[in-house]
């Protein structure tokens, strides 16, 4: 099995992280100005990022623990986390974070991706759903694994059996990530790891990287558990009128499952995550609360900035791709 | 999960929520009908308003409009 091709620059430190991935000699230019919410950083970490995953086609695998790749991967890191830590504002009551996320609206609403899915979505813009989400969904629930050397007891044991479920629960053909992949096929994407990876704009990255940058650092499992229990609580809802609007618009058996099982999952997980991930971390370290309040937060943040995007494209129909999918795919079967 | 004398089913009781039952289970609706779940732990519905019931789908939780704020 090959992994994924590299992806195209989209900017000088991303260029340069290519040049030194195919040929291994690493040109660092200054990230100076760069954006960290921008193409370039997010992408350049993401990349930097997949050498803990499944790598890509043509790149050597010991590059994974390359000091001149991992000092580059620190400088992104702290310009990424250091814009999070400053739009993110402080919290300390973890348990007021996860509430108020607990609360569903009484009618639409309007800044909602799923509720505008749900409502008016069409197959196109639920193909380009499913291919912004494949970044994450083709390795749901790997950035989370990370976190588990660094817990113990209570949080531990259910933070396992979670990931155990997400895992297909010993059967393969249950793995999410397999699930995911049978959706896009039902929605005629390709379902090869990575492959979207070009038409993903920085928003997309964000979100995958927020996982990957809490995933990695034992300072920040406190963020990594709050992340998870916001995928969690946020989920169930959301998969319901995801699952509609497939449903809705004929997207297939296996598109809908995947939806569906998130709704009855989720709803499980949910309810282990914050008593027992959540309240089990806090109980035997209870100074990384405001650590998962930010973790919570910094999600919503990331995700509102993606919602943003798909929103102000869709109304206009166009695109919210940052390229088009490729000859064959790029039909708009609506 | 093993459910023996020495290591009994837990069952978790949440007056705002769902009741969490160690899976795998069945569950025996009033209509007859049997629901089974082999996931680690089910949850089940207790508003009884959820969608997929017996199985609980998040449907217990508060509503309220955005303007008024979440909490």
């Amino acid at each position: 099995m090959t992994g994924p091709r590299l992806p195209t620059a989209r900017g000088e430190v991303s260029a340069g992280l290519l040049s030194a991935l195919r040929d291994g000699e690493l040109r660092r230019p200054p990230p100076g100005a760069l954006d960290p919410y921008g193409d370039d950083l997010q992408l350049a970490l993401y990349l930097l990022y997949e050498l803990h995953y499944q790598g890509f086609e043509g790149v050597a695998e010991d590059l994974e623990w390359d000091p001149g790749l991992l000092a580059l991967r620190r400088t992104l890191e702290r310009r990424f986390l250091a814009a999070l830590r400053a739009d993110v504002p402080p919290h300390a009551d973890a348990g007021q974070a996860l509430a108020a996320l607990l609360v569903e609206p009484v009618g639409p609403d309007d800044t909602s991706v799923s509720h505008y899915l749900r409502r008016e979505g069409e197959l196109w813009q639920l193909r380009e759903y499913a291919v912004l989400r494949s970044l994450y969904h083709l390795k749901e629930a790997d950035p989370h694994a990370w976190v588990i050397p660094r817990l113990r007891g209570r949080a531990k044991a259910a933070m396992v059996a979670v990931e155990f479920d997400e895992f297909g629960a010993g059967r393969a053909d249950e793995i999410h990530a397999r699930m995911f992949a049978d959706l896009m096929g039902d929605l005629d994407l390709e379902p090869a790891y990575g492959h979207y990876l070009e038409q993903a704009p920085a928003e997309a990255l964000a979100t995958v990287n927020l996982m990957s940058l809490f995933g990695l650092h034992r300072a920040l499992r406190g963020a990594l558990v709050g992340h998870f229990a916001t995928v969690e609580v946020t989920s169930p809802p959301d998969s319901r009128r995801l699952a509609a609007a497939l449903r809705r618009t004929g997207a297939g058996a296996a598109a809908q499952r995947f939806y569906d099982e998130h709704v009855a999952a989720d709803a499980v997980h949910e309810q282990v995550v914050r008593r027992d991930v959540v309240g089990g971390l806090l109980a035997s370290e209870p100074h990384l609360e405001a650590d998962v309040a930010f973790g919570v937060h910094a999600t919503g943040f990331l995700e509102d900035r993606l919602g943003d995007r798909l929103l102000r494209t869709w109304r206009r129909r166009r695109s919210a791709l940052r390229v088009p999918l490729p000859d064959g795919e790029g039909r708009r079967t609506s | 999960m093993a459910n023996s004398p020495e290591r009994p089913r837990r069952v978790t009781i949440d007056p705002d929520g769902p009741m969490l039952v160690e899976g795998p289970v069945e569950v025996v609706c009033a209509d007859g009908t049997v629901a089974t779940s082999r996931r680690f732990t089910a949850a089940i519905c207790t508003c009884r308003r959820s969608r997929i019931y017996p199985w609980c789908d998040t449907s217990h939780r508060r509503r309220t409009d955005r303007d008024q704020g979440a909490t």
